[in-house]
């Protein structure tokens, strides 16, 4: 099957590759522009572990097609440190010990920047509703949504 | 013993820096299982039963090999015969042989050049099956009628015309039970069932597997103990263990399921079919739900013997566990060794059943055994506590077990902790609040043995006097923060001068994997013992530049200093000045110390919730939740509070939601999350913990293991909670809306 050419812009960069029409966009981040921060957790879109913006709207990219993608903006956690500051979110998940093994930071991270980006001053049960399609299996959300609470009091103090 | 007093003499221990992998962790630099590729890589797909019990008749693989991109296929008919006891279920596990036992049980497997052609290729191949009758429930299984699941799987312990499911029966004890109920003035009875449940790690198994027709190879695999993949691959496939090295990515979650081998043989089969290519596996979602190891489920029938001020006088329990379609795998032994592990009763009777199923291998989940356990066991005293009339933390404390108590499953305990967590439950804001209508508490405690094993350690100095460890255990939760602690206090050093790396099996001895509650325990303890032997060396370098005997020089904050005046005047040689001139001195400094360790410290915690059911659907809200367990001493007590916080998370989805549901066909019919309901953020309330601190004797800083324990009281006290706000008592989790709107039903119309 011949592939497709396809030209976006990956965390400011423009990008091309080539897919198969069934790839999904999760599979041509990890694959074809070896961004792996994105994970497969599940590949049917209840895990967000794959979690990633496109033209501003978070998205499971397991459930996007890498055609899907063209002439679009795509923002992963690769992107996520500006110039290599870390996000407010970043820094506060480590401080709190808001991650275990890990695995489904990348994502949670990026839906939380997502919810803070409109919901500067979200309540708890916000956060956990927004986060409801991010598993996490480790923490129990104690720690993450206490992180979240803490990086969106420290970025309306700095806003 | 406060906390306080207790960290009184530790500079570092007890404190929450940061983690070393944070960064790369927040970043996606972090590299997990199917993360990592390398150059001429093939991709792998797994062909899977679709019966739960079927013969193999043939597999026809010619017109997947045509396809364009294929470059190897595997069977049953590729790995070596001749093999025996577990290293035969593993391979029989790895792929099928004659007969297919479960919904999912991999048959065969094509390479290819990519992923897609690889699962157009599994698509092609063929195989005929003769389906076998089936079963799946455990007191189905345990039917004399009952389709046999493996022929001669019953060992020694069973006896003579037992059902033909049945592969290994218990029996132990002590005292006189029948005498204990007499003395009893309430004596209850009843049955308790578990469903089975999936560890839910949240990432799929994967491997990078490469073979040469040398015998030589190696592979990059999420586990949670690679010398332990090595073994079991090694075994499989008829290699030598030391000709395969073993590295360990990230590791995406394990919680016991990521110990041993499910698919990792098949990639490196696969390679060495392939001319030696490495092969890539990475499991779907769907494959992990059907084909990795999830939990036993149980059916249990338990008795308890009480007098009306609670004193428990005997207690029995008859546990029936199925493990999937092989043996050894029912933690059976475990449960009922963890039944009545919290309590002090004078006359135990325990007997358990394995019993074999057409379900996938069960592999180990958090505490093995013990939450199902705790769930008939702390139902039931939570049933009598009701009856009588008494507060179901008096009960514990009354009858709990504490130092001296000769534990229900054998030896005696040393220091442990379960009184501590009651009273400190006792003592918690959240017991003492008032609760509205369709509101109930909960209370349960639970216990894990802990674990040391097989562990080995190395430091090394580094020439600007920095420390590396090295260890073989993969960090699932913030392991490298809490060694990096241990080793900077022992050493006396800033703890961001410790680097710690998880290495692989070419780098240290033998370690066993992460789990039993092991890993913080063991390293810690080794690491010391290595590292005494490189501050001893560095002694020993000052006292010769000094020119005093070694035994005048000590060891503190980070220098050698001499100890005493009678020693010599000298200023303290720094561990960066040693490091410095070390090459000059007598050569580099490093220390290493292995051990099949003993102490590891039995573990206790008592948990309490508040739930609020909805009469209208039966859905139960949990309202607030306290987790209260003994660590020894907490390392870094914002992962331990983790460990807390996550044990508990899956508890109560144990609890409330989680299961495999099974057809009539004996096909798992919920292998994604959106039908196996993991407990999501909207789902929880803040989890309160306490950590209490009785620090174990058999650690040189304390340290009890705190992985495992969290999970086990959550299943009854979630139950008793819902019993509590409904006044109906659920024995069946899980506890589902409908579960509990009927038995809301059928307790008012009763």
């Amino acid at each position: 099957m011949s592939k497709i050419h396809v030209t976006t812009t990956v965390n400011g960069d423009e990008t091309e590759f080539l897919c198969d029409p069934r790839e999904t966009l999760l599979d041509c981040l990890r694959n074809q522009l070896d961004l792996t921060g994105a994970k497969e957790g599940c590949g049917t879109g209840d895990c967000g572990a794959c979690s990633v913006t496109m033209d501003g709207t978070l998205v499971c990219s397991c459930l996007v097609l890498g055609v899907e993608a063209q002439g679009k903006t795509i923002e992963t956690i690769e992107g996520m440190a500006a110039g290599g500051e870390l996000h407010p979110l970043q820094r506060q998940f480590i401080e709190h010990a808001a991650l275990q093994c890990g695995i489904c930071t990348p994502g949670i991270l990026v839906a939380a920047k997502n919810l803070l980006e409109t919901n500067p001053d979200p309540t708890e049960t916000e956060i956990r509703y927004w986060l409801a399609g991010n598993l996490c299996r480790c923490t129990g959300y104690d720690k993450i949504v206490r992180a979240v609470q803490a990086a969106a009091a420290e970025m309306r103090e700095t806003a | 013993m406060p906390k306080d007093e207790l960290k009184a003499g530790y500079k570092l221990i007890g404190t929450r820096p940061n983690r070393p992998d944070g960064l790369d962790k927040v970043t996606g630099r972090a590299r997990y299982g199917a993360d990592f590729s390398v150059p001429n890589m093939l991709w792998a797909a797994v062909v899977r039963s679709p019966h739960a019990h079927a013969k193999i008749l043939k597999i026809d693989a010619s017109k997947a090999l045509a396809l364009p991109g294929v470059k190897a296929v595997v069977t049953r008919a590729d790995l070596p015969t001749g093999l025996s006891g577990e290293d035969l279920n593993l391979q029989d596990n790895t792929l099928a042989g004659d007969v297919a036992l479960y919904d999912g049980h991999a048959v065969a497997a094509v390479a290819a050049t990519s992923a897609l052609i690889a699962q157009d290729a599994a698509r092609l191949i063929e195989v005929e099956y003769e389906v076998l009758p089936h079963v799946i429930d455990v007191d189905d299984a345990m039917r004399m009628d009952a389709p046999v699941v493996q022929e001669g799987a019953a060992d020694h312990t069973v006896p003579e015309g037992s059902p033909p499911n049945v592969a290994r029966c218990l029996d132990f004890g002590h005292g006189d039970v029948e005498a204990g109920f007499a003395e009893a003035d309430l004596v209850m009875e009843n049955t308790y069932r578990t469903e089975a449940t999936h560890q839910g790690y949240i990432e799929p198994h994967a491997c990078v597997g490469q073979l040469g027709e040398d015998g030589k190879g190696e592979m990059w695999v999420c586990t949670q103990g690679h010398w332990y993949i090595r073994r079991m691959s090694a075994a499989v496939l008829g290699i030598e263990a030391a000709q395969l090295r073993v590295t360990p990515s990230e590791i995406g979650g394990g919680f016991g399921g990521k110990t041993t081998i499910f698919s990792e043989p098949i990639a490196l089969a696969l390679s060495r079919k392939a001319g030696g290519r490495p092969v890539k596996l990475v499991m779907s979602r769907a494959e992990v739900l059907r084909a990795t190891g999830p939990t036993a489920s149980a059916s249990m029938d338990v008795k308890i013997g009480m007098k009306k001020d609670g004193t428990m006088t005997a207690a029995s329990a008859v546990f029936r566990m199925q493990g999937g379609a092989f043996v050894g795998m029912s933690p059976v032994g475990e449960a009922l060794s963890c039944a009545f592990a919290c309590y002090n009763i004078p006359a135990i009777h325990h007997e358990g059943y394995e019993v074999l199923a057409n379900r996938p291998k069960a592999a180990a989940y958090r505490a093995p055994g013990s939450p199902m356990a705790a769930f008939a066991v702390e139902s039931l005293v939570d049933e009598m506590c009701r009856a009588l009339g008494l507060d179901p933390i008096e009960v514990r404390l009354k009858n709990g077990a504490r130092e001296g108590t000769k534990a229900s499953y054998g030896p005696k305990y040393k220091q442990i902790g379960l009184v501590e967590t009651l009273e400190a439950a006792r003592a918690h804001p959240n017991y003492q609040v008032k609760l509205g209508p369709n509101q109930g508490r909960g209370v349960a405690s639970g216990f894990w043995f802990n674990h040391g094993g097989e562990t080995s350690v190395s430091v090394a100095l580094g020439e600007d006097g920095t420390v590396t460890v090295s260890i073989g255990t993969p960090d699932i939760g913030g392991l490298r923060a809490s060694v990096g602690l241990m080793t900077a206090e022992t050493y006396g050093i800033p703890y961001e001068d410790v680097r710690v790396n998880v290495v692989e099996t070419g780098a240290l001895g033998v370690n066993e994997p992460t789990h039993g509650s092991r890993a913080t325990f063991a390293n810690g303890k080794a690491l010391v013992e290595a590292a005494n032997q490189t501050i001893k060396e560095m002694c020993k370098r000052a006292a010769k530049k000094w020119g005093i005997e070694p035994e005048a020089v000590e060891w503190a904050d980070g220098a050698a200093r001499p100890a005493g005046d009678n020693a010599g005047k000298f200023p303290p040689m720094t561990i960066g000045e040693i490091a410095a001139g070390m090459g000059a001195s007598g050569g580099p400094i490093a220390g290493h110390h292995e051990v099949t360790m003993g102490g590891a410290g039995a573990s206790f915690g008592t948990h309490v919730v508040d739930v609020e059911v909805d009469p209208e659907t039966g859905r139960t809200t949990i309202l607030r939740y306290l987790v209260v367990q003994d660590a020894g001493r907490a390392i870094h007590p914002a992962y331990v509070e983790g460990q807390y916080q996550g044990g508990a998370a899956q508890g109560i989805g144990w609890a409330l939601n989680e299961e495999y549901v099974y057809g009539k066909d004996g096909r798992l019919q919920n292998p994604v999350f959106l039908d196996y309901r993991v407990p999501v953020a909207s789902d929880l309330p803040m989890i309160d913990t306490v950590i209490v601190e009785v620090p174990n004797p058999g650690h040189p800083y304390g340290v009890r293991g705190v992985g495992e324990t969290g999970i086990t009281p959550p299943l009854p006290a979630v139950a008793n909670a819902v019993a509590a706000a409904t006044g109906a008592r659920i024995r069946h989790l899980p506890l589902s809306p409908p579960k509990v709107l009927a038995a809301m039903k059928a307790s008012r119309d009763g």
